[in-house]
């Protein structure tokens, strides 16, 4: 009897029925990865079109009282000013979400890190590095993201692979693609699946590698069981990571439905020598945003992934111009404040782009035809800094963004002022938006059960 | 009189007697992740330098001061799991392609469309012994084989079917992770210590950062590693190697910190000479100091701080602003500067000088932390959440030196408490610019580059470098970090007595480094362990460890 034969075998029996027979176009039996996480629900033809996550994320947060005006309570209308307006004609399609306070329980303020991680993860860290809940977008991604072939994609266009806020805790933190070449093999290279192909021809080598795989995934099960507990709990995303691609595979034998809104777009092209060693200038920045958030909405649109993430510039803001000292982040704290303006204008001209950039990121989203309306609208794209004013490190009201219609299931157009509430109320109410089934979120005075019902449908 | 002779008395004692070894705690059985240099060099001892390496794994933590003991609690993320297939595919490719696959086989199948039960296992059991540190066991041997034999049959290719048992096999955790398996310390020193593969695998990555080659898992099998006599030769052995070389280079790039030369940018407009080439060569720079003094040349660790002799290529002596014979190109030469030259040492070096910096400017706070943290092995705490440092500094004054505005931090008393300890010691290096290009004047004001370190006050670099050999952290940081590097973990209070031991051999035998390597690779600490792996149970009279158990029970 061959061992890559499963225990509990129809499917792949099936499956390896057919090897010989070379190019095939079948319907396969249903696999656990076209069903929703409850099994209660298939994700086929005629369904809605789904809903998908996403987080955009930004150093330095805003010049106070010149990016968004304060409102005294909450209520429709967002009034942009010099800093974010750029986002102006995207007032109707995203919330702004300010006043929402950062308890920290005594514990320290880790400057430009506690900030992202209590907004993210519900707890801020007791050390500096640490991360003790999952990110938001890997709760959300653990219930929508196993019907995709990727369960979540991370970009940078910040040039530092490991400034990246999903993390499931201090060391299990994922990287993010830094380069744009990279991240389009790793949507559309070999393995991609075009669902508006003539012909659909599964490669017979899949199934086999399947079943190997899952061979494999079976005597490793078996050989982690002999390790201690800390070790066993080190690999349970492993075998996680495992079953992902299992199920990448599956769904590479399986003909998608045709999907109007899905345009392979072609490769970028690989960046000059002399280029890779200024990735952080911001043209270059912005530049390479651009091409990423074009790869990432296609990504979505051609459903390779349902929950997606990318930095514009990381919480460090490790960003510069050209023949300038000091990076954004320096300038924060070095730049002296401008008497007749108010502000830092050096710093204040990055805030700038970091707007203009999320401006770029939501025009790009809804320039995707899907279905009556746009990709945008059946998305729901988290966007938050890790501090208000970067020149102080003050993580009171750090600025947050909820944008698109999440499938119809969020009002925008609205300003939401927190009145102290704990800033977990947002990702909160996000992730109730998504389905997620959580009936508390955060720990501590970070701790809350109570969604912004407002923007709810 | 009497004293003296006292003395004289027992320094012939302590002479005649070579002190033994104090005993440590042990070490907890831990699974460290391969790194990125680890798993390259894995692949290429083991296949040959023809096979690539496609992509790299995600980075590990900088934990405690040294990547390599993120590898003890790195996880693998499903993005990073996705690069270890996706590497594993591509290297499993290339072994069983028809260019190579002649070089990789002992053995050649009847026919690739009928499996080859012998072929198969043959192939998988050589390279499994060499991915996995020891013999796969007949289980593990099983699904390999058994893809190949189905691929012939189902697809009519067997080879086909050896690369997915390949990719398998790379992707496996007894190929990710160094496991540390134990049984008890036959020679009753301590109550657990790593079984002979286990230590294998510890000596040849400390050694020579790659997996037990045959040689030395032959050793281990026939009982070679259980005497002290039979691990001093066979260290002896490796560390008369050329492969030596990628041992230490590995340990100084941890210990320097190269991850950070890979987002290291510099403004091209401030600083037009910095190329990417400078870059690369700045980092080979340092290592090359570092062979040729410490492996080379034999001498006196301290003398690195202090050293006038080095290895230029072109576009970095163009920094250096040195005359080269070879003005272009990357080829290397030996130089050495003046004595008249202010540069000394490998803190004056661009490796250093220009990392810890930013990309338009020099800064004394981060080049005195990073001597404090990667050289003297001292923790800098975070700064505090609520000080607003405009007070200290305004870009608009041109005619102020970086002295003149770190003066700001000694009267903020929140600030006062770290930057005294840092900025002293940056400001030493303040003639060299953020590009580590020599200088004598800011903004049209000569640097006045004098500094303290721990009391001792010092005119320059070159003076600063001469303290730093004389601190006596500088050599315990060494030793510290050399030791947690070959343990992977950090020391704890159970190493008090086995670090002082250490340190004290370190100094006798005048500082040099290959003394150290060899005293820590020879020593019972490096394999002793504190309690059996997997917590298995009570001490017993045989191996406890599962993974070893099931070795032992079902060899082929």
């Amino acid at each position: 009897m061959s061992i890559l034969l499963p225990r509990k075998p129809p499917r792949r029996q099936v499956l390896r029925g057919l090897l010989g027979g070379g190019v095939v176009s079948v319907g396969l039996p249903l696999l656990d990865c076209f069903l929703n996480d409850n099994g209660t629900a298939l994700a086929a033809t005629g369904s809605p079109l789904p809903v998908r996550f996403g987080t955009w994320y930004w150093g330095m947060g805003h010049t106070p009282y010149n990016a968004v005006a304060p409102k005294a309570q909450s209520g429709h209308g967002i009034v942009f000013l010099e800093e974010t307006k750029a986002l102006k004609p995207f007032e109707d399609q995203l919330n702004f979400f300010s006043g929402f306070g950062m308890p920290l329980d005594g514990r320290s303020n880790y400057t430009h890190f506690t900030g992202w991680v209590g907004n993210r993860t519900g707890t801020v860290p007791q050390k500096q590095g640490e991360i003790v809940s999952p990110t938001l977008d890997l709760l959300v991604a653990d219930e929508i993201g196993n019907r995709t072939p990727f369960k979540t994609i991370d970009a940078s266009s910040a040039g530092l692979a490991q400034e990246n806020y999903s993390a499931r805790n201090t060391e299990s933190r994922a990287e993010a693609i830094i380069s744009p070449v990279e991240l389009y093999t790793r949507i559309f290279g070999a393995d991609f699946v075009d669902p508006n192909a003539n012909e659909f021809s599964p490669d017979p080598n899949i199934m086999l590698e399947k079943s190997v795989l899952s061979a494999f995934m079976e005597a490793h099960q078996r050989f982690i069981s002999t390790l201690g507990a800390a070790d066993r709990d080190r690999m349970d995303e492993y075998f996680t990571s495992i079953r992902q691609i299992e199920n990448r595979l599956a769904l590479q034998l399986q003909k998608p439905e045709p999907n109007e809104a899905c345009l392979v777009p072609t490769k970028p092209s690989a960046p000059s020598s002399k280029k890779l060693t200024r990735v952080r200038e911001m043209p270059n920045v912005i530049e390479t945003h651009e091409v990423m958030a074009q790869l990432m909405a296609m990504a979505v649109a051609c459903n390779q992934t349902h929950v997606f993430n990318l930095v514009f510039t990381d919480n460090f803001a490790n960003v510069r111009r050209v023949g300038e000292s000091y990076t954004h982040h320096l300038l924060t704290h070095m730049e002296l404040i401008d008497s007749e303006l108010g502000y830092q204008p050096l710093a204040f001209w990055f805030n700038e782009r970091c707007s203009e950039a999320f401006a770029t990121y939501l025009e790009t989203l809804s320039s995707i035809r899907e279905g009556d309306g746009t990709l945008l609208d059946n998305c729901l794209i988290f966007a938050a800094s890790e501090t208000n004013y970067a020149k102080l490190h003050t993580i009171d009201s750090i600025p947050v963004y909820l944008a698109g219609k999440a499938g119809g299931r969020m009002k925008t157009g609205m300003h939401i002022v927190g009145g102290g509430d704990p800033i977990t109320r947002v990702g909160y109410t996000a992730m109730q938006i998504m389905g997620v089934p959580l009936r508390r979120w955060g720990t501590k005075s970070l701790q809350t059960s109570r969604p912004i019902t407002e923007i709810m449908i | 009189m009497r004293a003296v002779f006292a003395l004289l008395l027992s320094f012939v004692l302590l002479v005649g007697c070579e002190q033994p070894e104090p005993p440590t705690d042990g070490s907890t059985p831990a699974m460290r992740r391969l790194s990125n240099e680890q798993y390259r060099n894995v692949i290429t001892d083991v296949f040959g330098p023809h096979i690539t390496v496609a992509g790299q794994a995600d980075s590990l933590l900088r934990t405690e001061g040294l990547l390599a003991l993120g590898a003890q609690t790195a996880r693998i993320t499903p993005s990073g799991f996705e690069k270890f297939y996706s590497m594993a595919r591509s290297i499993a490719q290339q072994v069983v392609n028809e260019q190579n696959r002649s070089g990789q086989f002992q053995c050649e199948p009847a026919s690739i469309t009928e499996p080859d039960d012998s072929c198969a296992k043959q192939f998988f059991s050589d390279v499994g012994r060499l991915l996995y540190r020891r013999p796969p066991t007949t289980d593990e041997l099983a699904i390999p084989v058994t893809a190949a034999n189905d691929s012939a049959v189902s697809n009519g290719n067997f080879y086909a079917g050896i690369a997915l048992g390949l990719a398998g096999m790379l992707t496996s955790p007894q190929f990710l992770f160094v496991i540390d398996t134990t049984e008890p310390d036959a020679l009753g020193l301590s109550k657990w210590q790593l079984t002979s593969h286990a230590k294998a695998a510890r000596l040849s990555f400390l050694l020579w950062n790659t997996t037990p080659n045959k040689m030395l898992l032959d050793a281990a099998e026939a009982g070679e590693l259980d005497t002290q006599e039979g691990v001093d030769a066979h260290v002896d052995r490796m560390m008369a190697s050329h492969r030596l070389e990628a041992g230490v280079r590995a340990f100084f790039t941890d210990f320097f910190r190269f991850e950070e030369f890979d987002t290291l940018e510099k403004d091209s407009i401030i600083y037009p000479a910095f190329s990417a080439q400078v870059i690369d060569d700045s980092k080979e720079q340092l290592l090359l100091t570092v062979l040729d003094l410490l492996m080379e040349r034999k001498e006196d660790y301290r003398n690195l701080f202090t050293t006038k002799k080095t290895f230029l290529t072109g576009p970095l002596a163009r920094v250096y602003r040195v005359p080269t014979s070879r003005p272009t190109g990357n080829a290397w030469e030996p130089y050495e500067f003046s004595q008249s030259d202010p540069r000394a040492g490998v803190l004056m070096q661009v490796g250093f000088a220009a990392l810890a910096s930013h990309p338009g400017r020099s800064s004394p706070t981060l080049r005195g932390m990073a001597i404090r943290e990667a050289f003297l092995c001292q923790h800098i705490p975070s700064p505090p959440g609520d000080v607003d440092f405009s007070q200290f500094e305004d870009p608009e004054s041109p005619d102020a030196t970086a002295k003149d505005r770190l003066e700001a931090h000694s009267i903020e008393p929140a600030c006062a408490g770290c930057h005294k300890i840092m900025d002293p010691i940056g400001l030493g290096l303040e003639q060299l610019d953020g590009s580590a290009q020599f200088r004598t004047t800011e903004n049209e004001t000569v640097i006045d580059a004098s500094g303290e370190l721990d009391g001792i006050p010092f005119e320059d670099g070159a003076g600063l470098g001469r303290v730093m050999s004389q601190n006596p952290a500088t050599t315990a940081c060494l030793a510290n970090r050399l030791t947690e590097y070959a343990l992977g973990r950090p020391l704890g209070a159970g190493d008090r007595n086995y670090m002082e031991y250490l340190e004290q051999k370190f100094a006798d035998t005048g500082y040099r480094f290959p003394d150290l390597l060899r005293r820590i690779a020879t020593s019972r600490a490096l394999y002793a362990v504190s309690e059996p792996a997997n917590n298995a149970g009570p001490l017993q009279g045989a191996a406890t460890s599962a993974t070893t158990l099931a070795i032992a029970e079902s060899q082929p």
